[in-house]
């Protein structure tokens, strides 16, 4: 039953993921579906929604950063650079995927955690500035490490494999991409039932009144850039699984800008916001292939405008998104729902 | 000797560019309190306006270019009234994201009209170039040297000396107190940004000018101008100038000299690693004012 309002008698019904049985059931059969996708999908289709996951996983990284605690990082795509590579890295030693892709999550958040250092002393657009250095250096070292990341030529990734099994399709590495991500975000829902991510929350919502309560700014901050390069660096590594091949242009600033976009699109220090928010950045451009393909024989002249078409519309969504709904699509959707929980009779 | 004069030389020339776009940047930023991550693209789109007028209208030079700036004027109001003024009071990030919303709005429209390869400029300057000592030095170089002092000259008198400009100081001091005394701090607003596009429209040209080529690499520089105006001090113009000079004699130098030793590309990241180490040491900048809350 959907319920029509809030009716909880105990703080553990308050704090419950799931709110109802029928969340828990609609879920469930939602993930089935899922498991039955690569079946039926054909390989354009996979991408995408690989790329969907991955995107989905690394913009809660971020988001457990800059939307949860409030740390503005423009430095997201270096360090799903650095998660790849080291994934592209350890894969080519003949390491299995069960160790690769936890190893480059805590090199990752090694050296996010390095970065968030200056987070200590600076916080809104200088700690944003901090962080495109952080890019720019990264970039370089990527791109000047030539015998292990293959300089500005890239390098290849053999496919993610544990002894006999080799996940070489997009559909067996969906699975991968799909079980992971499941496992991220409910380990993203739980933190901020803990101690820990409350403490994030208290220092984006005011910094120095966290301090005063008790909480250590440093620790947390770096423990904040800690969960969110892991999160990025699994991203990273999941995005070098499934592409097969990386190089520097895998990872422009651009990138970091779009994961900025899904969080402010999708909704600030929202796990819903990042799921929402990662869906329409990745199926934006999707759209517009299939609606300038539909539209070929009206206007021949879009298909050669598409690129620019794709990042004209791409800036309008976050402009308008900042303007008209600025807390995103998560909070659009509870409006929806709070709509809908007591049709018809609502005011 | 002559190779570090020659370094020297192009770091001054490339600082004065960054000099002039990071004023663009101050400007901004000292009367809206925005840093506008869409300045480079300001200098993307005056460049290929000016080229857009000098080859399809046939005028002479400084004509086109006192339309493009006239553009360049109503582009920043436009752009002020439309998208900056409706996120008046939201959070850094928010404000962060419009510039970088915008910046990829107007990416779009200079694609999407002159697509993506290089155009030549027109040769606007003497090709022959002038010795100064034992260095060659480009007409071009010395011709944009010369704006960009005149025009830093211009701007400093305007901010000591008019009117508006005193009321623009008082705007960036106080917006509620310039209020209260009368002045329009809307009118202030749509003016900074009419101002910093103006004066990224010039540094497009110069730029387009040097290079004889525009593309859309252009745009890049509204990003290697972050460390500039972090060094100088994000609200003082003379910080804007010195720190774009300094950046860009250290970014030739390092990449005169290093380049070699490490393979290419230190002139890019040369800046940020200065911008870090700044943050760390100085946020605040050479000369700007100390007002970081530091937690």
């Amino acid at each position: 039953m959907i319920r029509c309002g809030d009716f909880k008698t105990s703080y553990a019904k308050d704090m419950a993921i799931f709110n109802s049985g029928l969340a828990r059931c609609s879920l469930a059969l939602f993930l089935l579906v899922l498991l039955a996708v690569p079946l039926y999908a054909t390989s354009y289709w996979m991408d995408v929604l690989n790329r969907v996951g991955i995107a989905i996983i690394g913009a809660l990284g971020l988001n457990i950063l800059t939307g949860f605690t409030g740390q503005i990082s423009l430095g997201n795509a270096a360090f799903m650079a650095t998660g790849a590579y080291s994934t592209a890295y350890l894969a080519s030693l003949g390491l299995p995927f069960v160790i690769t892709i936890p190893l480059s999550g805590i090199l990752t958040a090694v050296v996010g955690m390095i970065f968030g250092v200056p987070s200590l002393r600076l916080k809104g657009l200088y700690l944003a500035m901090a962080t495109l250095a952080a890019h720019f250096i990264i970039e370089f070292g990527v791109t000047h490490w030539n015998s292990v990341t293959g300089g500005v030529n890239g390098t290849s990734v053999p496919a993610a494999s544990l002894f006999a099994l080799k996940l070489d399709s997009d559909g067996k590495v969906f699975y991968l991409i799909f079980s992971l991500m499941f496992f991220l975000v409910l380990f993203a829902k739980n933190l901020f039932r803990t101690k820990v991510g409350k403490a994030f929350v208290a220092i984006r919502d005011q910094d120095i009144s966290a301090e005063v309560m008790g909480v250590n700014l440093f620790k947390y901050k770096l423990m904040s850039f800690g969960v969110s390069s892991f999160y990025l660096g699994v991203a990273g590594s999941l995005l070098a699984y499934q592409a097969k091949y990386i190089s520097p242009e895998n990872f422009p600033i651009t990138l970091a800008i779009d994961y900025l976009a899904m969080i402010i699109i999708g909704g600030m220090g929202s796990i819903l916001g990042s799921i929402l928010g990662a869906l329409f950045i990745t199926g934006l451009p999707e759209a517009l292939r299939l609606a300038t393909s539909v539209l070929n024989d009206v206007f021949p002249a879009l298909v050669g405008l598409f690129a620019s078409l794709k990042l004209g519309v791409f800036g309008l969504a976050i402009v308008l998104f900042l303007i008209f709904e600025p807390d995103g699509m998560a909070a659009r959707w509870r409006k929806i729902k709070t709509y809908w929980r007591l049709y018809p009779f609502s005011h | 000797m002559d190779f570090f004069l020659q370094l020297l030389l192009n770091g001054v020339v490339v600082g004065s560019i960054y000099a002039l776009v990071g004023m663009g940047f101050v400007i901004i930023f000292k009367s809206t309190s925005v840093l506008n991550f869409a300045q480079g693209e300001f200098l993307l789109l005056g460049a290929y306006i000016s080229l857009a007028i000098t080859t399809s209208c046939k005028i002479p030079f400084f004509a086109a270019m006192l339309l493009t700036l006239a553009f360049a004027v109503l582009l920043g109001i436009a752009i002020e009234r439309l998208i900056l003024r409706p996120m008046i009071g939201k959070p850094v990030i928010s404000i962060i994201m419009v510039t970088l919303g915008l910046s990829s709005i107007l990416r779009a429209i200079v694609q999407g009209i002159w697509g993506t390869d290089t155009r030549p400029f027109e040769e606007i300057f003497p090709a022959a170039p002038v010795r100064i000592g034992p260095v060659p030095v480009s007409q071009a170089y010395l011709w944009s040297i010369g704006c960009v002092v005149v025009l830093l000259l211009l701007f400093s008198l305007f901010f000591k000396y008019t009117r508006t400009g005193i009321a623009m100081r008082a705007t960036a001091f106080s917006q509620r107190i310039a209020l209260s005394m009368g002045i329009s701090v809307r009118f202030m607003f749509a003016l900074a940004w009419a101002m910093a596009a103006l004066v990224s429209a010039i540094g497009g040209i110069l730029l387009g000018a040097i290079r004889t080529g525009v593309d859309a690499s252009l745009a890049l520089i509204g990003l290697k101008v972050i460390p500039v105006v972090i060094l100088g001090g994000l609200d003082s113009i003379p910080g804007a100038i010195v720190g774009g000079l300094l950046i860009g004699v250290l970014e030739n130098l390092a990449g005169g000299y290093l380049d070699t030793l490490v393979g290419g590309g230190i002139k890019e990241v040369a800046p940020f690693v200065i911008l870090v180490t700044i943050l760390m040491i100085k946020p605040h900048g050479l000369f700007g004012k100390v007002h970081i809350q530091r937690v």
